[in-house]
């Protein structure tokens, strides 16, 4: 089938080599300094991307980024993203933490979704990450799905082949290292992916500047999308304590440390 | 308060080890139990947990619902969920469960909060457990809406035998699906080095896919001396993504996959032992050792992140050189 319509939600999260301090704030937990923190694309919608481009090179269809997350940050991991792959991107513009209510972030990207110009639902694929680095519920998507009436629903997806009358084949990661392969009639359907099976794509200027000349005017109008947590109350947040006295064994002969080791597996 | 356990059933109609887990976790909340169970079969599981104390038992069950599929899995957890009128839905985190159990919400006009590491009455009010940012904070929720539904994961909870003879009343939910399960693919056996059950971790780090001295790569016998380890002890393999992302690109290790990784973009398995060999020890990586109880690392640098507080152990040495010999004292 051709043409498909492959819509990748997605947020950004902080950047993993970053310490995160969690704070109370007057609207509940957050993260310290969040706003100054550099962010990416979460890493699995960045797998989910990378993916719903590859596929789209082969049914001539095209790719769609709808991205929440507060749009002076958005702008920044954009510019990265943006020379991945092409795209056009809606901005909803609204908190993007891992503190916020995921029912409340999906109606908001159901909604974005929904006004996506010349949507045609019969054709449409959600790909996004099966969770996120930052709420990690794998919950968003799903309830998206059902908000936009799609009962095909997919998670931990590392691989769908389309065949040529649009139905597909999809392996989803399941218990013991296993996959689970499903065969669907075709779109429309929502696929959380793991990670995939294609590389990082390396970044690409003209790529990059296409992109940019509406990923700016996106950014500009991007709909506000105000997270409430109605109903949603954090007791607390902590850090727990992880640093254990580390011994640290250094000039021991080789036998002497896999003696010990040895033991230690036995044991 | 009521509390619906909701979980499917597996081979034979029985219920696997995390339902069993996920239904400790609602019977310890107290309140008026409802059992809603969901698959090929579901009376052999009904019955194994038959004098838990549920009040009440329902069933969905036929050849429409022998697979995971999210449609047919999702109009039986719906017609449970609204046969039962609970307060409070628990299910346990598995593959299966997951895929429909914020889509079930979302049906039901509940709360959703997933992958609990905790679930108790605190001051008469439910409070979850869970991490957020890949186990790097933990947090406790409540909520004052209802329903709620809540996964539950393993190894948290204390799992529940009750056999007796159970009474279940059986639904019959119309399914709209246009999906079909084809099969399961799985490693062969001698061949699979994912093993949840196992007591040890072992991680293989982007080191073994370095030059070592003399500026020449021993991929084959880093494959060799990491196969060995896992053969000797029967462990469970993991990666660093950097290893996993050498592997893919046709180098390093062919019998690594992306499934073997641990950490940010990876799995946060939960083990005894873990030993992490030829690897960093930096955070995107640690995140996924969170449920790893005793740690201990080889890695020529003695500064590198397992010394600052992330192993228990610290071995700086050539990992060639100590899994060799540690191969030969275990077989």
């Amino acid at each position: 089938m051709k043409g498909l319509q492959i819509v990748v939600l997605g947020s950004i999260v902080p950047d993993p080599l970053q310490t995160l301090e969690p704070i109370v704030g007057p609207t509940g937990p957050a993260l310290k300094n969040e706003m100054m923190l550099p962010a990416v694309l979460d890493p699995w919608a960045g797998h989910a991307l990378y993916e719903a481009a590859n596929l789209a090179k082969k049914v001539e269809g095209k790719v769609y980024l709808v991205a929440l997350g507060p749009k002076a940050k958005l702008q920044q991991v954009m510019m990265n993203v943006a020379q991945k792959v092409p795209f056009e991107i809606s901005v909803l513009d609204g908190p993007a933490g891992g503190f916020t209510d995921a029912a409340e972030t999906a109606k908001a990207l159901a909604a974005g979704v929904e006004k996506l110009p010349g949507l045609d639902k019969s054709k449409l694929l959600i790909f996004g990450g099966w969770q996120s680095a930052s709420r990690g519920t794998g919950a968003v998507l799903q309830m998206v799905g059902e908000l936009l009436g799609i009962t095909d629903q997919f998670q931990g997806v590392d691989e769908i082949k389309v065949a040529d009358d649009g139905s597909f084949t999809v392996l989803e990661r399941i218990e013991g290292g296993s996959y689970q392969q499903s065969s669907c009639q075709g779109a429309p359907a929502v696929l959380g992916w793991a990670t995939g099976n294609l590389p990082e794509p390396p970044n690409n200027p003209q790529v990059g500047m296409a992109n940019m000349r509406f990923i700016m005017p996106a950014l500009a109008k991007a709909t506000p999308a105000p997270l409430a947590g109605a109903g949603l109350h954090y007791q607390s947040v902590g850090v727990p304590s992880q640093r254990r006295e580390t011994r640290i064994v250094k000039d021991a002969s080789v036998d002497d440390i896999a003696r010990e080791i040895a033991d230690w597996i036995r044991a | 308060m009521k509390v619906l356990f909701l979980a499917h059933t597996e081979e034979g109609g029985l219920l696997g080890k995390a339902a069993l887990e996920a239904l400790g976790a609602a019977k310890a909340l107290g309140g008026e139990l409802t059992i809603g169970l969901y698959g090929a079969e579901v009376q052999a599981g009904a019955d194994s947990i038959a004098v838990c104390g549920a009040v009440k038992f329902y069933g969905v069950a036929g050849a429409d619902f022998a697979t995971a599929r999210y449609g047919s899995d999702a109009a039986a957890c719906e017609a449970l969920a609204k046969a039962a009128g609970a307060d409070l839905i628990v299910m346990p985190a598995t593959a299966r469960a997951s895929r429909v159990a914020a889509g079930v919400a979302m049906r039901l006009g509940a709360a959703v909060d997933t992958r609990l590491t905790g679930l108790a009455v605190e001051g008469g009010k439910v409070v979850a457990t869970r991490w957020f940012y890949r186990q790097r904070m933990v947090g406790k929720i409540e909520r004052d809406v209802s329903p709620w539904l809540v996964t539950v994961d393993t190894g948290c909870f204390e799992p529940v035998s009750a056999p007796g003879a159970a009474s279940v009343e059986l639904l019959s939910p119309a399914v709209a699906t246009r999906t079909v399960v084809t099969g399961i693919k799985s490693p062969a056996a001698d061949a699979q080095t994912i093993r949840p059950e196992a007591k040890m971790l072992l991680v293989a780090g982007a080191g073994w896919g370095k030059s070592q001295a003399g500026g020449v790569k021993r991929l084959d016998e880093a494959s060799q001396l990491i196969l060995g380890l896992l053969s000797a002890t029967q462990c469970s393999l993991g990666s660093s993504k950097s290893l996993v992302d050498q592997s893919g690109d046709g180098g390093a290790l062919p019998f690594l996959t992306h499934m073997h990784q641990v950490g940010q973009t990876g799995s946060t398995p939960r083990h005894q032992k873990g030993l992490a060999t030829c690897c960093h020890g930096e955070e995107p990586h640690v995140v996924g050792w969170r449920f790893i109880g005793e740690r201990r690392a080889i890695n020529l640098d003695a500064s590198c992140g397992w010394a600052q507080g992330k192993a228990d152990v610290l071995y700086v040495a050539d990992a060639f050189a100590v899994v060799n010999k540690v191969v030969e004292l275990l077989k």
